[in-house]
């Protein structure tokens, strides 16, 4: 899939946002990052490959290994907007939905 | 596909709006306000206190995996309508925010479909342009400052 990737749509998903966060304090290589993770290698592969397209992370060679840096210069750009105070309430209401559709069906 | 929750915030006011429609008939909306064990669990906080009253309050507060206090806030509360409307304050303890203002209005949609309006008024339009920008740490988890930190340093 080669359409432009969108930043806030890179972000929208938690593993995503998880995996920046990981990355934000060392640059790591792909094998170390989906050790943090349950999720399957090739899924956090697919991740990865979206938050390099949208140019959240960037790979640098480092011998043999591909290293992953999060470019700071972006996420910049990510965090003087909107969105994310938009997705943090999303989440919030998700949950609250969530969780009284459950309480409506127990009752 | 149209966003379910939506943020109205015009450049250079001191408040913004966020609405949400909810796939529940409002009573339990509603609800989801009213009991704290439900506010608990969908705010991801511990709830201190919540009388849900004119003169009334609230007090959340958050720990991390080791205990520490993250987050605490509260609030008064002085209109409380059921399933209508909650008239409140909110302050983010040993911040640099000031108390913000929120009113809060449910609406029924349709018999299992309803509405919430969030208007929230803050102290001045640099500090509601302070906390928008803040909560990309805070939507993650509370314990993950690094990433704000970061995002910090390049201001």
């Amino acid at each position: 899939m080669n359409l432009r990737r969108d930043v806030f749509q890179a972000i929208a998903d938690p593993t995503r946002r998880a995996i920046l966060l990981l990355v934000a304090s060392q640059a790591l290589t792909a094998g170390a990052i989906a050790a943090n993770f349950d999720t399957a290698r090739p899924t956090v592969s697919k991740h990865l490959q979206i938050l390099t397209e949208c140019e959240l992370l960037e790979q640098k060679q480092n011998g043999r290994e591909i290293y992953y840096h999060i470019n700071a210069k972006k996420m910049k750009t990510v965090a003087d907007f909107i969105e994310p105070f938009r997705q943090m309430w999303d989440e919030r209401f998700n949950k609250l939905e969530a969780i009284m559709k459950n309480y409506q069906t127990k009752k | 596909m149209e966003q379910k929750t939506k943020i109205h915030a015009e450049d250079g006011k001191q408040e913004l709006v966020i609405t949400r429609e909810f796939d529940l008939p409002l009573e339990l909306l509603f609800k989801a306000y009213e009991e704290p064990e439900i506010v608990e669990q969908w705010m991801g906080t511990k709830v201190l206190k919540l009388d849900n009253k004119k003169h009334g309050g609230y007090q959340f507060e958050t720990s991390d995996a080791h205990g520490n206090v993250v987050f605490r806030a509260n609030g008064t509360i002085h209109e409380f309508v059921p399933n209508q409307k909650i008239t409140r304050t909110f302050e983010m303890e040993n911040t640099p925010f000031a108390v913000q203002l929120e009113f809060l209005e449910f609406e029924q949609l349709t018999g299992d479909t309803s509405k919430l309006t969030m208007h929230i008024v803050y102290k001045s339009i640099a500090q509601r342009d302070q906390v928008l920008q803040m909560p990309f740490a805070q939507g993650i988890n509370m314990a993950h400052n690094r990433l704000q930190n970061i995002v910090n340093k390049l201001k």
